[in-house]
């Protein structure tokens, strides 16, 4: 299974990080979230586009996690030559991610 | 039990002209907030300030008020709107202008100032301000010779002041964005500048609507097929209450929504350690917010908590930091990727023949793998078509113009050059760089100034 299938996303850019919030659809699946969706495997996920270190914020009460990428948007904001150049699709791109249910 | 029902109308600078307009139209308001600042915007204004010193703020604002301040005046509605720029002044002067062209009577614009800090940046340094980038951490001595703007982002306390002296317009220069809705809550409900939770409500509140449209269906990962008439996406509102409990709504008769979903993907928008969200007057805690539905297109929003801010105050540079160009060429089937990549490799060896210096080159395949990279992998499709986009980063516009020159000669490439998607020959453009820092808040003294119209 997809996090697609389980979730949904939005993220941002700050300077040369993004920032992916995950939230579970159901909210009785925020505890696979939880498990399954750890900071190692989404740097891992990002592999050659995540340069820097993946921090992980809890938000069990909205059913939901934050993640922070740095390093990943080629300088970022103004400067970067990226197509996507705020990782506005970076969240979709999370929910690619493959999951253990 | 009273509440303050506060719309945002424009969340940047571009941001539909028609939404504002609606916001005023479709129901009833108390308070119209308008979002036009980006993270470089003071650097555009300040060139357009510097050639006409007339100039140098968000002239549309100055349009879209002459078409709705009479409405806003006889129905009380006032605006807040960081419009003013690097010239807060002269955007005043210009509303004040349009009210007396236009015989409006009742005008009274609220001015604040003191954000722009470029004149005391040598004053900061010989003090020992380390003025470091807050994100990457280089020295300020790096750029301090190419800085083009440098503004403090002010909070809430300055439009306070302002609506207190009556006015009905409030006019910013740089101002956080939750600034300009905890303003008008604070003033209308008299809460204390240590009512932390109530002051963190305001700024979550704030957050929730500046991002205009987000959160009623925009950019809704969520569930975009299901927003409805998207074309008439209706802008949020927060209806407020005294205790700082707010419900996110929007006008009837809109398309989009507002539901859970729409307004949590919002809260996670742009956010970083969800317990630490910094402002002038509080830091907030998000981590007991609760989301609730509460009716059709109504979600409640409860348990912000706050606690003391701290010392500093955040600024945002921008430098000039070189030139850059984009080309773009389109091939098709058959093999239009082998082709796409041909054409990069015969780019890359006359480029390298030349010996440009350049500061970065980034090739992208659009259509195939441009986004998402090796994330979601594209290896093994035929696609019909391949964009080849060649970006370059140089110091100075002449070696972004003697790339440009060698686009137009792919044609005699791999077959199928389409043409240039971009247009003609690519021209350089300036890149102005952002410089996020911090700066103690007692550098800055933030200055209201009340005008009247006739």
């Amino acid at each position: 299974m997809r996090l697609i299938d389980v979730a949904h996303a939005r993220s941002g850019d700050k300077g040369d990080s993004v920032n992916i919030g995950l939230i579970a659809r159901d909210r009785s699946d925020y505890p696979l979230l939880v498990r399954e969706v750890t900071a190692e495997r989404v740097a891992h996920h990002f592999a050659g586009v995540c340069l820097g270190e993946v921090k992980r914020y809890e938000l069990p009460n909205l059913g939901a996690l934050n993640f922070i990428l740095s390093s990943a948007l080629g300088g970022g904001g103004t400067t970067s030559l990226r197509v996507d150049a705020q990782g506005k699709a970076m969240g979709e791109a999370l929910l690619f991610m493959e999951i253990d249910v | 039990m009273k509440t303050v029902r506060i719309a945002n109308g424009q969340a940047f600078w571009g941001d539909s002209p028609a939404a504002p307009i609606a916001q005023v139209r479709g129901g009833d308001i108390d308070y119209l907030t308008l979002d036009y600042l980006a993270e470089i915007t003071m650097s555009v204004l300040r060139k357009q300030y510097e050639r006409d010193p007339d100039a140098g703020y968000a002239r549309d604002f100055v349009d879209l008020m002459s078409e709705i301040m009479q409405e806003c005046i006889e129905r009380d509605i006032k605006v807040i709107a960081n419009a003013g720029g690097v010239n807060p002044q002269g955007c005043a002067q210009a509303l004040l202008d349009v009210a007396a062209s236009k015989g409006i009577s009742g005008l009274r614009v609220g001015v604040v100032t003191g954000d722009d800090i470029m004149a005391q940046l040598d004053g900061m340094v010989g003090e020992g301000v380390p003025l470091q980038n807050l994100d990457t951490g280089q020295s300020f001595e790096e750029v301090r010779d190419r800085i083009a703007s440098a503004n403090a982002h002010l909070g809430a306390e300055p439009i306070t002041r302002a609506l207190a002296d009556g006015a009905n317009v409030v006019i910013t220069g740089r101002c956080t964005d939750p600034g300009l809705v905890l303003g008008p809550l604070v003033h209308e409900f008299g809460w204390r500048w240590d009512d932390w939770d109530l002051l963190a409500a305001g700024t979550v509140a704030g957050h929730t609507i500046e991002c205009g449209a987000q959160a009623s269906g925009g950019n809704f990962q969520g569930g975009w097929r299901e927003m409805g008439d998207l074309a008439h996406v209706g802008y949020p509102i927060v209806e407020v209450s005294a205790d700082g409990t707010f419900v996110v709504t929007k006008h009837p008769g809109t398309g989009g929504a507002v539901t859970t979903a729409t307004v949590t993907e919002q809260l996670l928008y742009e956010l970083g350690d969800p317990a630490t969200y910094l402002s002038p007057e509080v830091t907030a805690d998000f981590t007991a917010l609760e989301v609730q539905e509460v009716g059709r297109d109504r979600v409640e929003v409860t348990g912000a908590r706050g606690r003391p801010p701290t010392d500093s105050l955040k600024v945002s540079m921008a430098y000039s930091d070189g030139f850059q160009g984009s080309a773009m060429i389109t091939y098709a089937w058959p093999d239009a990727l082998a082709k796409a990549e041909l054409a990069d490799s015969i780019l890359r060896t006359r480029l390298e023949g030349l010996d440009l210096r350049l500061r970065a080159i980034r090739t992208d395949l659009v259509g195939y793998d441009s986004v998402h990279g090796p994330v979601i992998p594209s290896e093994g499709s035929d696609p019909a078509e391949v964009v080849l986009r060649v970006s370059i980063w140089a110091d100075d516009p002449g070696t972004v113009s003697r790339f440009a020159a060698e686009i137009a000669p792919l044609v005699m490439g791999p077959p199928g050059f389409t043409g240039l998607l971009a247009g003609g020959r690519m021209r350089p453009s300036r890149v102005m760089a952002y410089w996020p820092t911090l700066i103690p808040k007692s550098v800055v003294d933030p200055q209201v100034i009340v005008r009247d119209g006739v």
